[in-house]
């Protein structure tokens, strides 16, 4: 698996001074697969997802994307980081721009697409995520379910070989919450692999290829859904997955 | 009575009609400085401020003495420094040049510092946002970071520019035919106040809409926050 893998993680740790906060992980993503994360707040879920595109620089171990050594001084960070998806806990949507504007910002600047060729690849995300009736609205206008999909448009559009999710549901309503995840279920359905760091179990026991339970910067367990959220977890699983679970 | 004494003194229709040709001219000279200021000293500022997002520690280091530097002297000190100074060291300026340069510098102080706190003010998950999507750094800056932060700073902004180019009354010490320059030195030549209620006039009538199109800017920049 690991020669196929889209994402094949080596040994990753990350420390702020002298707090070890990622003290080295291992993990290899196959083609497809849709990787769950969980653990306690604090355990460093974000700032491995954060790792992977180097918006946090690691201190140490080695990240493939796709073939391409993350880590290599040669490597195109930007090439890379439009190949790697990445939607985060509070949509981080551009303000000032419509949402097909937000969509088409990295279409016509990264890919440097001319603005028909934009505008046309832009909806296209925009309707997958079922939302091309909103592409003039500004972020202000819409839910926060609406502008997380928004966001998933914006990463779909530069067709990622990954999408990384942090916690995307988390700041919503509960209600809202269904919306964002039925689009994620569809990314699944059409072959996206996926990282997904949430505390949604239900979408994990439904979507899930695997759960990798960390904590304190290591992985504790992983396995499938079935397994992580069963009776035969280890005993630090359980325990976490039953306080969440309430 | 008093009516009439007030009206020669402040408002003597003679006056007005003789010397309103001057103060028109005048105007046009404060006019064209505070517009060349205000281009100039807001390009620098915004200059300024993206040079100091790259955060290279010697240049950044540079900026701030500047901005400090010229955020702390009084203007009218600064006016006179450079306009007595320069001539010593072999340089020759027009004392209007002189009155533009140092506003600029000192009007760039000020919008540096306006710009830096707006594009700190923009949250971080704007930068990561636009970095994960692979625009560069620099990409990122202009169609992301900056179009919000300059939005925030329309208001200090504006206010700092009316400060700025009320002190083109400043170049009246170094005689530059601006407004109060021509107010005061026909006040003194007809021994009457009238010039100087003219010269009044004509900054307010300057600056109202100087004001009113910062409010109006104020509004058309302002976007509907979730
Ligand atoms: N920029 C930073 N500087 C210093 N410490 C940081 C920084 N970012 C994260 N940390 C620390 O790293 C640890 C892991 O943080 P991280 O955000 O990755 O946790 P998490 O698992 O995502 O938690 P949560 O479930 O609350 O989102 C925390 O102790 C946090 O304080
Ligand atoms: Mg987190």
């Amino acid at each position: 698996m690991a020669a196929a893998a889209i994402l094949d993680v080596r040994a990753l740790r990350k420390s702020f001074g002298t707090h070890d906060v990622l003290r080295g992980i291992d993990l290899a993503v196959a083609p497809q697969e849709l990787v769950f994360m969980i653990g306690p707040s604090g355990s460093g879920k974000s700032t491995f997802l954060r790792c992977l595109n180097r918006l946090e620089e690691p201190t140490g171990g080695s990240i493939v994307v796709d073939g391409v050594d993350m880590m290599a001084p040669k490597t195109n960070l930007n090439a890379m980081r439009r190949r790697i998806g990445m939607v985060f806990q509070s949509f981080n949507l551009y303000p000032h721009m419509s949402a097909l504007g937000n969509v088409t910002l990295a279409l016509r600047k990264v890919l440097r697409m001319d603005a028909s060729a934009a505008d046309a690849a832009g909806l296209a995300a925009l309707t997958r995520v079922g939302l091309a009736d909103k592409a003039r609205s500004h972020p202000a206008e819409l839910s926060g379910g609406q502008q997380q999909r928004v966001a998933i448009a914006r990463a779909i559009a530069l067709e990622p070989k990954i999408m990384l999710f942090d916690e995307p549901t988390s700041a919503l309503d509960p209600e809202l919450r269904g919306s964002v995840l039925a689009v994620m279920r569809d990314l699944r359905a059409s072959g996206m692999t996926m990282v997904v760091v949430s505390h949604e179990m239900r979408f994990a026991r439904e979507a899930a290829d695997r759960v990798v339970f960390l904590e304190e910067g290591a992985i504790v367990e992983q396995g499938p859904p079935g397994l992580i959220f069963g009776p035969e977890a280890g005993a630090r699983t359980r325990a976490f997955v039953s306080e969440i679970g309430r | 009575m008093q009516h009439s004494i007030f009206i020669d003194s402040f408002f003597k229709p003679e006056i007005i009609e003789r010397y309103a040709p001057d103060i028109a001219r005048a105007m046009l000279v404060t006019i064209e400085v505070a517009v060349l200021v205000v281009v100039t000293g807001i390009a620098l500022g915004l200059l300024l401020a993206v040079v100091r997002s790259f955060r290279l520690a010697p240049i950044n280091f540079l900026i701030v003495i500047y901005v400090d530097g010229f955020r702390a002297l009084p203007p009218l000190v600064l006016v006179l420094l450079v306009y007595f100074g320069l001539p010593n060291v072999g340089i020759n300026l027009p004392s209007g040049a002189v009155l533009w340069l140092v506003l600029s510098l000192v009007l760039g102080a000020f919008a540096e510092e306006i710009f830096w706190a707006g594009i700190l003010s923009v949250r971080k998950g704007q930068w990561e946002a636009a970095r994960s999507t692979g625009l560069g750094f620099a990409q990122t800056l202009a169609y992301v970071i900056l179009p919000q932060a300059i939005r925030l700073t329309v208001p200090p902004l504006t206010n700092r520019t009316i400060a700025i180019t009320k002190n083109t009354a400043l170049g009246s010490v170094i005689g530059v035919p601006e407004i109060l320059n021509v107010a005061t030195t026909t006040q003194s030549f007809v021994g009457n106040a009238t010039p100087l209620t003219m010269g009044a006039l004509a900054y307010v009538a300057l600056f109202i809409p100087v004001v009113l199109f910062g409010r109006w800017l104020e509004t058309r920049f302002a976007w509907r926050r979730a």
